[in-house]
């Protein structure tokens, strides 16, 4: 259901457009405004989110052999594509795999490996399964363990529909939306206000039960699923908007708001959201700001650290700390908002939230660019930063091999540049307040690029729907990506002189064993390195890692750009942060959680707390 | 043979229309515009028939406001060779409509003596699906309405047009000159790459006013209110079908 209700979700940018009114004819053509398909995009974790409803059945990993996805570190959301196509594909892939920690997981538990034929599945996908050894986790015996007495507690809080123990509902909230992680956890909880977020931690607290926040739960790194048994606290059923400043475009409102819903609402008021991602249907702002979710509007509107104003955040022992002022400017002391902002629920419930949206513009062009090497697309970024300044709103990256992949394995899709193949594509859009101007500035500086060698070919799309196929490569290379087979991912930050090299130096180490492929927000520094093969293969894994983090670090890169750490690379934070940075972490965290009920087993290695 | 080929520009197919407050017409102030996407294909088709040897040269024509000009550049971006902007403020009170259209086409026609109209079968925003027919009727030359597929014979003077039509695919032979308007599935339009940007910069677009034509583009229908579709009521989320059967029964009425 994830899937449905991101492709309903409506973005401007209709995918591949063209193809469904050619397919649909005049009836499509005469239905403006139809829903467009969602925008699928590769950011953007989430972890906060509402239980029911809001993904893929998560019935089927029992019958079915697992997989490794040791290293498929950044399954993105692109992956949900804009077809039904994509949507069936989907299900098919994720229902196979049977929750696991692969980065916790010694290798040597890696039991049998067993080809699976699916009758309506031409192409083979192979699948693995781990030996019962596979959670090296284990739960931490200080917990308490949920008794009859803690749900009639919470029953008297919350009322009886805030408590939920039917098997099938908590099932859902017990797994990712991918099905890759997966808790055991006996209680729902669903709090309808501050009050009620505060009492049940108090609670929580004094009993030392562990307790995970649960958004959307779109993540990608299992951050808002249980690790075992801890209580799921859903902030879904706080939906409401608080209030809307329409001249200086404040919003403030609950935690549990779906994105979308609040896009909707303040693109009525001629504002937009600071952050765009692919989850905008199921992702709620809590989880969004508890992840730092990054997304399409970063390079034009920076990180939710500027963005969001104030905050209501519940702490471990139920205390609210109130910082929802709704001011542009406040040095009074330490700014404790941003301890909050991507810790991922480890330090503090988010209930309330203040950000500042920007003004919506109604010019929008995009261009989609070839370039002969990776030299010219920092040249062109460069470029583009003091040609297009005020107006540029993203620029992506993408290496032959994307294209090839997407132009292969994606419907409906054909190659705006199909007559020589060049190493390097670039898609830049602009956003602006004047069609005409912005148009002429954009083409005035592709000309110029084209001029100084810069961009070997390009195009310019002429209405929306061109727009959008070239949107569609871009969102659709992580569709394509799971169509070859296995696929192992990397969501990784690197200065951008050297964010190439990577893609290059695992292109030499693995050979023929695997297709390496390069993309990502070039803008942003942001790589996301895909390798994929016909099937997972110790062999390969051996190749990448720990290579890929070992190499990230040796250049001072981030090991999660904008995916977040989770349960999946908590115990790999040592990649990117000195011990004395992740021991003031555990620090700051035995202060504020000096019992650490909040999101256990995530985000800090064990060993540093 | 000379092709000429008419475009519209229109609110972009993407875009949500709304009405206007004062309801008098669609609102078009800051709404993205572009190239009707049927007059795209129709650009397309005389640019792959230009490829193809059947022609010499593509004349793009539009009647509008200043700012149409744009869809002629991208239809010259696209590859056309020259253009006819026949410039005309639109009055939303009083549209203008297929048959001042197919009068300007006309003239137009008259004057650069093409071998072949191409023309978009409807614009995606009066839906009127008339200007195509009238310029046929009003040339008296032979038409081919709805085409999937157009093969030129240079030598015979004919095209042969196939259209889609209810039962299946019906084939026409036209002796040319011919008008024929496009239908959605004769072709895939090109993108204007930067090259062709560039040089469609330099190529030629020629202003004229319906008056220096001898047209009369006065229309004879006034729009009176331009309304929004109801909206959709809200659904209601039913507890059993005990109740949805009583909901049926009582209250839709269709049990």
């Amino acid at each position: 259901m994830a899937i449905l209700s991101l492709l309903s979700s409506s973005r401007t940018r209709l995918s591949g457009l063209r193809e469904p009114l050619r397919q649909a004819g005049l009836s499509a053509l005469l239905t403006r405004g139809a829903p467009p398909h969602a925008r699928a995009a590769d950011h953007g974790s989430t972890e906060f989110s509402s239980p029911g409803g809001h993904r893929p059945p998560p019935l089927h990993w029992a019958s079915v052999g697992s997989r490794t996805i040791s290293s498929d570190v950044g399954m993105s959301l692109t992956q949900y594509g804009s077809t039904n196509h994509a949507l069936t594909l989907h299900k098919r892939f994720y229902q196979t795999l049977r929750p696991q920690h692969p980065y916790c997981g010694p290798r040597a538990s890696i039991a049998t490996i067993e080809a699976h034929h699916s009758v309506n599945d031409p192409s083979e996908v192979q699948r693995r399964t781990f030996g019962s050894a596979a959670k090296s986790i284990q739960r931490n015996p200080a917990y308490s363990v949920l008794n009859s007495e803690d749900v009639s507690y919470f029953k008297s809080i919350l009322g009886d529909n805030g408590v939920i123990q039917d098997k099938d509902r908590v099932a859902v909230a017990n797994v990712d939306w991918m099905g890759k992680y997966k808790g055991a956890s006996q209680l729902l909880l669903l709090p309808k206000s501050t009050n009620e977020v505060s009492k049940v931690l108090a609670y929580c607290d004094s009993r030392r039960l562990a307790v995970v926040p649960q958004g959307g739960n779109t993540g990608l790194v299992g951050g808002s699923v249980p690790v075992h048994d801890e209580v799921i606290v859903n902030l879904g059923g706080m939906d409401k908007i608080i209030s809307f400043d329409n001249v200086n475009g404040i919003l403030t409102c609950e935690a549990g708001c779906v994105l979308e819903n609040l896009s909707t609402f303040v693109e009525n008021e001629g504002f937009i959201m600071p952050l765009d991602l692919g989850a905008k249907g199921s992702c709620q702002i809590g989880g969004n700001i508890s992840t730092n979710a990054g997304g399409l509007r970063f390079i034009r509107y920076g990180s939710l650290h500027g963005n969001v104003l104030g905050l209501e955040v519940v702490l471990a022992n139920g205390t609210v700390l109130d910082m929802l002022t709704t001011l542009r400017k406040d040095n009074t002391g330490y700014d404790l908002k941003h301890l909050f902002v991507g810790s991922e629920g480890s330090l503090g419930i988010v209930t309330k939230v203040s950000i500042l949206t920007p003004a919506k513009l109604p010019s929008t062009n995009v261009a989609f660019l070839s370039c002969n090497d990776y030299m010219s697309c920092q040249k062109l970024l460069l470029a583009a930063r003091r040609g297009l300044g005020e107006i540029i709103s993203a620029f992506e990256f993408m290496d032959r091999q994307c294209i090839d992949l997407a132009m292969a394995h994606l419907e409906g899709v054909h190659n705006p540049l199909p007559f020589s193949p060049y190493k390097f594509y670039v898609l830049i859009e602009t956003t602006g307040s004047d069609e005409s101007y912005d148009k002429a500035k954009l083409e005035a500086f592709l000309l110029r690029s084209m001029e100084d060698g810069l961009v070997a070919d390009g195009v310019i799309a002429q209405d929306i729907s061109q727009a959008s196929n070239f949107w569609r490569i871009r969102e659709g290379i992580s569709e394509a990506s799971v169509k070859v087979g296995a696929v192992y991912k990397y969501d990784l930050s690197i200065p951008v002189e050297k964010l190439y090299d990577i893609v290059e130096e695992m292109r030499s180490r693995l050979g023929d064993m695997a297709e390496v492929l390069g993309y990502g927000h070039l803008g942003d520094g942001n790589l996301h390195l895909n390798i994929l093969s016909s099937k997972y293969s110790d062999n390969i894994l051996a190749q990448i890692e720990p290579f890929v983090y070992e190499w990230t670090a040796g250049h001072r890169g981030s090991i999660s750009a904008e995916h977040g750490l989770g349960q999946m690379k908590a115990e790999k934070i040592h990649y990117s942060k000195s011990p004395e940075a992740v021991q003031l972490m555990a620090s700051i965290k035995k202060l504020v959680d000096p019992n650490s009920i909040l999101n256990p087993y995530k985000v800090l290695p064990q060993s540093a707390l | 043979m000379k092709i000429l080929v008419a475009v519209k520009r229109v609110v972009d197919y993407a875009v949500k229309v709304r009405v206007r407050p004062d309801r008098t017409a669609v609102d078009t102030a800051s709404v993205k515009m572009s190239m009707n996407p049927f007059c795209e294909i129709a650009v397309e088709e005389a640019l792959r028939l230009r490829e193809a040897g059947a022609s010499a040269e593509v004349i793009a024509a539009t009647v509008g406001p200043a700012q149409a000009a744009d869809t002629l550049r991208t239809a010259l971006a696209m590859g056309a060779d020259r253009a006819v902007h026949v410039l005309h403020d639109p009055d939303p009170a009083r549209p203008l409509l297929p048959l001042a259209v197919a009068k300007v086409l006309r003239a137009l026609a008259l004057q650069e003596n093409p071998g072949l109209v191409i023309l978009g079968k409807q614009a995606i925003d009066d839906d009127c699906n008339q200007t195509g027919q009238m310029l046929a009727a009003l040339l008296n030359w032979p038409q081919g309405t709805f085409a999937s597929k157009v093969i030129i014979d240079k030598d015979k003077q004919k095209a042969t047009v196939e259209r889609e039509v209810d039962g299946g695919t019906e084939t026409i032979c036209l002796d040319l000159p011919a008008v024929i308007t496009t239908d959605l599935r004769l072709n895939q339009p090109r993108y204007a790459t930067l090259p062709n940007i560039m040089k469609a910069k330099s190529k030629v677009i020629t202003k004229v006013t319906p008056a220096d034509l001898n047209v009369d583009i006065r229309s004879d229908m006034e729009v009176v209110q331009v309304d929004e579709p109801p909206k959709r009521k809200a659904g209601v989320i039913l507890s059993s079908v005990h109740e949805l059967l009583d909901k049926l029964k009582n209250e839709a009425r269709v049990l």
